[in-house]
């Protein structure tokens, strides 16, 4: 078992001993060999990435958002009310959860195009905005709340949204985290869509200007790449690194419904 | 069940989004599949299936439909067993099974570009790992990424690491949910460790099995990631995938009939895929 893990890693330790050795030393094994942290600092100014970081930052904190907070009002009306046309909707809207967006991605470049919106940041997670899946997670934890909760709020006079908020919303916290956590990875991780609607250095996530780094025409330097790849691949593995639990858990109750 | 007036109101954003760039370019891609957009010279107009016979004799497509089915043929069972072999190793009490599970779990947290750069570092003739230990075992260079033969196989090993380790935490939360009175029902009645594997473990274990391999299955239709950032479905088509040929028609020849043939083609598949694969385990399946 342990060759095999040792196996396993091999491709992402050849990569970390690339990084961090000069680039002499990039594919010799000596022991020894000079450890550097240079080849970072060099791929970080080698491209925007900077600029990326940044990109994806707002990439991700504009879809992931957008998507709980649609997802929390679709959900909360397909869980607690009844409405004509609902489970036909209902079920509509799940189409999402086999068909993504993102393989329809010509006709939806087309859409964002007449829209006036491409190679903008929002235009990169418009279409993931409605998640299928979010209002899916959503709709289930809403209907385990007891609805005594939600008539002592309605009786103190709370309004729709109030009882949503002050009841709904804060019970169903491990959902939230669930939903954001697997979405976050998503969308950071993401690179079609984005690579066909972003064409410059302002709107191009970290996916999309790493390919463009990892592949030039002619002539790779390899420590330059896999410094660059750990760089913009790093915010997420520390985060996971940290919050391990939370992120299998996550990833489990997404998965297995 | 309440009524309300506003209810429609909630769901009308969400609805509003995942209409607009889900169902409705789902049902304008099939539309526009059955007829041909004006070029010059010619008007446009409906030609029924004419797109979809187009599509069928170009040997670009066809070679990417094959290599599509062929490449989840085998990414599908490979990364599963794989999967649930890691996660029958760690879940034993061996030392070290954290530092195990993370070597298994990294490459899923990385993005799909990462991983492409990581191994078209591990590939590349002369400097990289695998051809260093093809010399060292005295076959030669290969150009893994440059070869008909070997650029699709390439693909595939890329995408069963990035994937196997995540099936691995389905498996192995799935194995730990086996209640241990099972076990020692069986070892008191002398059952062999194989045995209780194959009739209990296994059975158990149906349902995470159907949704890894559905998962595996609509990842190998749905990730070209790799594809366009390695080889660009070369040489001469020999890795490229259906979605990678719906991104050339529709980014690069701006054919967009074509394209949108092709992705009915690949929605086509997803939807069998999904029906099928309920219908085939769903009988064998055990839930609890």
């Amino acid at each position: 078992m342990w060759l095999f893990g040792l196996l396993w890693a091999l491709p992402l330790l050849y990569a970390i001993w690339a990084a961090v050795h000069p680039p002499l030393y990039a594919t010799e094994f000596e022991l020894g060999s000079p450890v550097t942290l240079g080849n970072f600092a060099r791929a970080w100014h080698a491209a925007p990435f900077a600029r990326y970081f940044l990109n994806t930052v707002l990439l991700v904190s504009f879809t992931v958002t957008g998507q709980c907070v649609l997802a929390t009002l679709a959900a909360f009306a397909f869980a607690r009310f009844s409405f004509r046309g609902r489970d036909l909707l209902f079920s509509a809207l799940l189409l999402q959860l086999m068909v993504s967006p993102s393989i329809l991605l010509v006709w939806n470049y087309r859409e964002i195009s007449w829209l006036g919106l491409a190679n903008t940041i929002p235009a990169m997670g418009i279409p993931y905005l409605g998640s299928a899946l979010g209002i899916f997670l959503l709709r289930q934890n809403f209907r385990t709340i007891p609805t005594e909760l939600d008539d002592a709020a309605r009786l103190e006079g709370c309004s729709l949204l109030g009882r949503l908020w002050k009841v709904y919303v804060p019970l169903s916290r491990s959902t939230y985290v669930a939903f954001g956590l697997t979405s976050i990875a998503y969308h950071w991780n993401d690179f079609l869509w984005p690579l066909v609607i972003s064409d410059s250095v302002t709107t191009r996530p970290l996916t999309v200007g790493l390919e463009i780094f990892a592949t030039p025409e002619q002539g790779v330097q390899w420590s330059l790449v896999t410094a660059a790849t750990l760089l913009s691949s790093a915010p997420l593995l520390v985060a996971f690194l940290i919050f391990q639990r939370q992120f299998v858990q996550s990833f489990l109750r997404i998965g297995i419904r | 069940m309440e009524q309300h007036r506003g209810a429609w109101l909630l769901v009308l954003p969400a609805a509003l989004f995942i209409f607009a760039f889900t169902n409705i370019p789902l049902l304008a891609t099939l539309v526009s599949s059955l007829y041909t957009s004006p070029i010059a010279g010619h008007g446009g107009g409906f030609v029924g299936l004419d797109n979809y016979r187009d599509l069928l004799s170009d040997p670009s497509f066809r070679t990417s439909l094959v290599n599509n089915l062929i490449y989840a043929a085998v990414t599908v069972p490979a990364s599963v067993i794989l999967a649930l072999l890691m996660a029958l190793g760690v879940n034993a009490a061996i030392p070290g099974r954290a530092t195990l599970r993370l070597s298994f779990f990294l490459p899923t947290m990385l993005p799909m570009i990462a991983v492409g750069a990581i191994w078209l570092f591990f590939y590349t003739p002369q400097y990289g790992l695998v051809d260093r230990f093809t010399r060292f075992i005295g076959l030669g260079d290969i150009n893994w990424l440059g070869n008909t033969a070997t650029a699709l196989p390439a693909m595939m090993a890329v995408a069963i690491w990035k994937q196997a380790g995540f099936f691995m935490i389905f498996y192995l939360a799935a194995l730990q949910n086996i209640p241990p009175v099972l076990r020692e029902a069986a070892s008191l009645e002398g059952v062999s460790r194989f045995y209780f594997f194959r009739r209990v473990t296994v059975p158990l274990l149906g349902p995470t099995t159907l949704f890894v391999m559905v998962t595996a299955a609509i990842n190998a239709f749905c990730v070209v990631d790799h594809v366009i950032e390695m080889t660009q479905g070369g040489p001469d088509n020999a890795s490229s995938l259906l979605l990678y040929y719906v991104y050339q028609a529709g980014f690069r020849d701006w054919d967009l009939d074509t394209a949108a043939a092709a992705t009915v083609v690949l929605v086509l598949i997803l939807g069998l895929l999904a029906a099928g694969m309920f219908a085939l385990f769903g009988r064998r399946v055990h839930y609890r």
